[in-house]
């Protein structure tokens, strides 16, 4: 069953066609990596994908639902999660109220219910903190609840921004380049992590450089480059597409 | 990254060193540019004299800039001791927290006891503004949606019991509940066209507003009657009695300033008030979690706007008469300075911010002029030495141990 259908999705920012008719499509439970060089459309698909730009024209469904359209929060609340590339964390918040805030769409106190603070509300908040040291343990940060996030080191940061996509309950999660910047040992622990979470029923798709985590876990992968998709397919095939091998290394290769 | 960082403040440096040619150049450009901008309407003289004015200060300036390195890192000395908010100067007095409160409300609540009718009458526009601040709070503190025309929303609750009051025959007690509703309810439609907008725009839109809404009422003579204002409103009734002496009054606004900071209190720390803190942080982090920013951005103006209107209200009923005088664009930036000076966010700091800012000039009044010269510098050199306020806004949840923060 597919969970995720992108036709024809087609971006321009005036003259630059950042994403030109790209189509593919996501089985639920799997891991889908998109790959291309720098500047090739990669972050702005998922952009497109989840309500934070609109895309020029194509369409996006998810769940058999067309998405296409939606505004941004209501894209999260049928489940598709994201994370950013440039980590975009609520700063000033604590470790643990990140990932409070991230249930948002999960709950519903309104201001009337958070003034009179009956029993429903207390139950809630309750359940949301619980559920937030659970998220925390998930990616290691329980240490760290009370912590100003931008007191944490970066790889923790990357690990945050992961809890706190986990913590809107998605089915769907995209990851902006979570490995980005890391080290060789905070890079495989990242891959053990996205794996935990396709383990724990998760789609994923995946923007990544570093080939190793791309063919070490990815099922499918697309590439794209200058905004088309020229190549999609399994690790094995990818390494052996001369399309690809031309786009990374140059026509002169 | 910090190195990266350091290396563009290498940059940065050597743009202004001294042997190169737009050190002694580009004061002059500028002040030339200034000088020409002015001749049309100033004529030769002047504008030759603005020139050399202006270029010999640029220099200066220039020149002095150099300094300014040096000058930072003795204020990064300085701004090190200052850098503790006054939770942690008071966490380290290891004052017992009950007796601080003990004597806090005893002296809170005997004020009228030994007070002077005039520093009674201070305290209760003390609490107006704990009130009107607390709402603005909201919106620029929690939100972070720069607001420069809050003062409109004042002026609506104030004008609302007003005309409610001397036109209808409105008591008090059923006048507030439709000053709170309209003002909250100007608050959204304010809200609607400006929230497209972010930062400075939103800022100079509802500057406007404000302004907007003080010359309507100064204009619309036939129900508010212009600048003359309007008068003869009736004070609060309570049991059956009017609220007539001072003392009363301060207790009646107590009371209303404790329900303002309780009820703000639980919404900041709930549901709704982590997510407009996460909007002020980043909007698009917060969209992407699923917060809805527009209808979040919606409440907060319309939830700050509402304790605009309560202190409106509140404050007609105190005197007796309303005039457009009160609401002008000055007054916002008083109410902005309070939030500010108390700590952007937070709800004691706030309150401290107000009680400040309203008793400070009464006792600069012996130095008149030079008051307001006086309480300017003092906020600009807090704004340079702790620009966060003196306080640090409070954690949003219950389980706020702050041994790591
Ligand atoms: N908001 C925008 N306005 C204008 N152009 C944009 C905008 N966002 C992206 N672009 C352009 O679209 C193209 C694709 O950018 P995008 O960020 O999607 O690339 P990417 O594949 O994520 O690259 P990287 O690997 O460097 O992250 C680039 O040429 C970029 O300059
Ligand atoms: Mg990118």
């Amino acid at each position: 069953m597919y969970l995720l259908e992108v036709r024809d999705l087609t971006k321009h920012f005036g003259g630059i066609r950042a994403i030109e008719e790209v189509r593919f499509r996501v089985r639920e439970g799997s891991i889908t990596s998109i790959i291309g060089p720098n500047g090739a459309g990669k972050t702005t698909l998922f952009n497109c994908l989840t309500g934070i730009t609109q895309p020029t024209k194509g369409r996006v469904s998810f769940l058999d639902t067309e998405i296409t359209g939606f505004r941004s929060s209501s894209i999260v609340k049928l489940g598709i999660a994201r994370t950013f590339q440039n980590i975009r964390l609520f700063k000033e918040m604590s470790v643990l109220e990140n990932i409070m805030v991230s249930q948002h769409c999960r709950t519903g106190a309104g201001l009337f219910a958070s003034i009179l603070r009956g029993n429903a509300f207390k139950k809630e908040e309750k359940i949301i903190e619980e559920k937030a040291l659970e998220y925390l343990e998930l990616v290691g940060l329980e240490d760290f609840a009370e912590t100003l996030s931008w007191n944490l080191p970066y790889g923790s940061q990357k690990r945050l921004e992961i809890a706190r996509a986990i913590a809107t309950e998605p089915r769907l999660m995209l990851l902006d380049e979570p490995t980005a910047g890391m080290n060789p040992q905070e890079t495989s622990e990242m891959m053990e992590l996205i794996k935990k979470l396709q383990e724990l029923g998760k789609t994923i798709i995946l923007i990544e450089h570093d080939m190793k985590v791309v063919m070490g876990i990815s099922e499918n992968i697309v590439v794209l480059d200058h905004g088309v998709k020229i190549a999609e397919g399994t690790p094995g095939e990818i390494r052996k597409n001369p399309l690809v091998i031309e786009a990374y290394l140059g026509k002169e290769h | 990254m910090t190195e990266q960082r350091a290396e563009s403040k290498e940059q940065r440096a050597k743009n202004t060193d001294k042997k190169s040619p737009g050190f002694v150049l580009r004061p002059l450009i500028i002040a030339l540019w200034l000088a020409l901008l002015f001749l049309p309407f100033r004529g030769i003289k002047d504008a030759l004299i603005l020139f050399v004015m202006l270029s010999i200060l640029l220099f200066i300036f220039r020149a002095l800039s150099g300094y300014a390195k040096t000058l930072t890192e003795k204020f990064n000395g300085i701004r090190q001791s200052v850098n503790i908010s006054l939770e942690t100067v008071y966490a380290r007095s290891k004052i017992p927290q009950f007796v601080t409160y003990l004597l806090l409300f005893g002296f809170i609540l005997s004020v009228p006891f030994f007070a002077k009718d005039y520093f009674i009458d201070v305290l209760i526009l003390a609490g107006i503004y704990v009130i009107l601040a607390q709402g603005l709070n909201v919106v620029v503190g929690f939100a972070g949606l720069l607001n420069l025309g809050f003062v409109a929303f004042y002026a609506i609750g104030a004008y609302s019991y007003a005309l409610l009051n001397t036109k209808m025959g409105l008591g008090f007690w059923s006048a507030l509940p439709l000053s709170v509703v309209l003002a909250s309810f100007s608050g959204f439609l304010l809200a609607v066209p400006a929230l497209r907008l972010k930062g400075d725009y939103l800022a100079i839109v509802t500057l406007g507003f404000g302004e907007i809404v003080r010359l309507v009422l100064n204009n619309w003579d036939s129900v508010t009657k212009g600048p003359n204002g309007i008068g003869g409103i009736e004070p609060p009734y309570l049991f059956g009695m009017p609220l007539g002496r001072l003392s009363y009054y301060y207790y009646f606004i107590l009371a209303f300033v404790a329900l303002t900071v309780f009820m703000v209190r639980r919404v900041y720390k709930s549901r709704t008030g982590r997510a407009w803190v996460a909007i002020r942080e980043d909007e698009i982090a917060s969209s992407s979690i699923g917060i809805n920013t527009t209808a979040y951005k919606l409440y907060a103006f319309a939830f700050g706007a509402f304790w605009a209107g309560a202190a409106g209200a509140l404050f007609a009923a105190k005197m007796q008469f309303v005039s457009p005088e009160s609401f002008t664009f000055m007054e916002s930036v008083l109410i902005l300075s309070m939030v500010i000076l108390g700590g952007l966010g937070s709800i004691p700091g706030v309150i401290l911010g107000a009680v400040i800012l309203v008793i400070l000039p009464e006792m600069l009044r012996e130095i008149q002029l030079y008051r307001m010269l006086a309480l300017g510098s003092g906020l600009v050199l807090l704004m340079i030495f702790r620009p966060q306020g003196l306080f640090r806004p409070g954690r949003l949840s219950r389980l706020a141990g702050r041994a790591n923060l």
